[in-house]
């Protein structure tokens, strides 16, 4: 720690160890690019770090999970291995608090990096690439979510799953291929585990890091887009700083932050593990989804109130997956050259997405909270 | 660090870049302890994590004796292969009668060792080694060391046999 700082001043004599690797592995040169990249100084400069918050998050996963993967056992002895891990084992506690936690905050840190690009405007060219890329590694994260939410297979987990994929099966055609290719068999079980299990630590994981390089080097390539209100000025009037050392130090404070909050979370509300999933007894009430599938839930349920049965699903998938795709296609309405009329009315459409998604998550736990009751 | 060392007191250095250095001599003692204070913070739980099943097999390895039911005795001329705590032990029936019971892990590399009722003998099939079926005592082969011996307390004829460590 201290070698490397003694780098960042501006002292070109450096230790021998420096010069060592230097002459093998031509350090001076990455140290002159990154210090000749600069990061955009201005009034929004925090909405920056959110991408780099959610990158955290996700190596935090790497680490818990590897740690949780020491005494996680996927099929039949899932629940119990997982309360070992919550009851035995040393800290075992602490761990899975601090994965699903982290999981958590990784999903709203990818949120709030999504939505500080839509309004920014950085899905504009030569970024389209970045918005599809990153709309890839939410719908990435999420299916991590989901999937990592049934491993411990406790009731929760059971019926939440038992929903989540009689979802997709109400689609015509779709119900034969969840069972056989993803749930194994007519129900949630054991099978449905081990494959959720694959895919959680191998099949995501390798996407997704895949998916994470493509995306972090196209941000290395055209650096931190400028907010319109910034573009407008002229040259000299932008101000900027080196990225490094000046932004990554930046980085690494809010990293910092992240990780004490983190902490702080995962200890002081160790994440609970609900009764054995039991197939034959009656779903608890007020069952959900984790908060970031809440939306969707709801408009499901809302919808279901006005068109019952399969038509009001087929609908309220419809609508989402036309508005996914609708959200994907935005850097094609919203150009430079279109106007600053479609500017502002894509910027409306953001703000009333957002408001709608967050009153559809508000109502839905009002629902769930007041049943439960 | 040595830079500045270097450059300390012989130099006619100014008193404004001496206190500047060592100020930035002290932000670098603080940010390492800080530094180790997170890593301490991070890593013992860490490790306590990972160690918890060896000291779970620790505590069980300390226990001094255990009893077998008479019904799993061998018959004559024969073994049992048990767990004595964590680790395997070996109850030698005698064709005479006799009982003795011993560690059955090899004193050489640590293999589980196998009793010949044939040649009478204990065998550990991983370098060939030999011992004693009476005695435990090493007699050819690699192993350096006797297996270490159990006693072997029968208190009637028909309860169960209790073998405790020596
Ligand atoms: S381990 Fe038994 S002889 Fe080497």
């Amino acid at each position: 720690m201290a070698q490397s700082s003694s780098s960042v001043s501006d002292a070109p004599p450096r230790g021998p160890i420096y010069e060592w690797l230097n002459d093998r592995l031509g350090l001076d040169w990455f140290l002159a690019f990154a210090r000749k990249k600069t990061v955009p100084d201005h009034a929004h400069t925090f909405w920056y770090y959110w991408g780099g918050i959610s990158l955290f998050f996700f190596v935090v996963q790497l680490v818990s999970g590897i740690l949780l993967l020491m005494y996680y056992r996927p099929g039949e002895q899932a629940y119990d291995s997982v309360r070992e891990i919550t009851y035995a084992i040393d800290f075992g506690w602490l761990i899975r608090s601090a994965h699903s936690w982290s999981a958590n905050l990784m999903v709203l840190a990818v949120f709030i990096h999504m939505f500080s690009v839509f309004f920014m405007k950085a899905y504009r060219k030569p970024r389209e690439f970045g918005w599809w890329s990153g709309l890839v590694l939410l719908g990435l994260t999420m299916v991590f979510g989901f999937s990592g939410y049934l491993l411990p297979m406790d009731d929760l987990a059971y019926f939440a799953t038992q929903v989540g994929l009689n979802i997709p099966k109400s689609l015509p055609g779709m119900g034969p291929i969840i069972e056989q290719l993803v749930q194994g068999g007519p129900d949630v079980s054991s099978v449905t585990i081990q494959r959720f299990f694959a895919l959680h630590v191998v099949v995501l994981p390798l996407v997704f890091l895949g998916v994470l390089a493509f995306h972090l080097w196209l941000v290395f390539k055209h650096g931190s887009a400028l907010p319109p209100s910034e573009e407008v000025k002229p040259e000299p009037q932008r101000r900027s700083i080196p990225f490094f050392p000046n932004f990554m130090l930046k980085d690494l404070a809010m990293w910092l932050f992240a990780l004490n909050l983190l902490t702080l979370l995962a200890f002081l509300y160790p994440w609970p593990l609900g009764p054995q999933a039991d197939p034959l007894a009656a779903a608890p009430e007020g069952i959900h989804p984790e908060w970031y599938f809440m939306s969707q839930f709801q408009a499901l349920k809302v919808i279901g109130r006005y068109v019952p049965g399969m038509a009001g699903e087929l609908l309220g998938i419809g609508l989402f997956s036309m508005g996914g795709v609708l959200w994907g296609l935005i850097p094609f309405f919203d150009t430079r050259k279109a106007g600053a009329a479609r500017a502002r009315a894509i910027t409306w459409f953001g703000l009333a997405v957002v408001l709608g998604l967050a009153a559809l998550t508000v109502m839905g736990y009002w629902e769930v909270w007041s049943v439960a009751e | 660090m040595p830079e500045q060392e270097s450059k300390g007191d012989p130099a006619p250095a100014t008193e404004m870049s001496e206190a500047v250095s060592r100020r930035a001599f002290a932000a670098r003692v603080g940010l390492g302890a800080v530094g180790a204070c997170y890593a301490a913070a991070f890593g013992y739980p860490v490790y306590r994590y990972l160690a918890a099943p060896a000291r779970d097999a620790a505590e069980l390895a300390a226990i001094t004796e255990v009893t077998i039911p008479r019904e799993n005795i061998p018959p004559a001329g024969s073994v049992l292969m048990f767990k004595f705590g964590a680790k395997p032990a070996m109850l030698i029936h005698h064709a005479d009668g006799g009982k003795v019971c011993f560690s059955a892990v090899c004193t050489h590399l640590g293999c589980t060792v196998q009793y010949q009722a044939a040649e009478d003998h204990i065998h550990c099939a991983c370098h060939g080694g030999v011992y004693d079926s009476r005695t435990g005592k090493n007699v050819s082969g690699p192993p350096p060391k006797p297996l270490p011996r159990f006693d072997v307390i029968e208190e009637t004829p028909d309860g169960p046999v209790v073998v405790k460590r020596v």
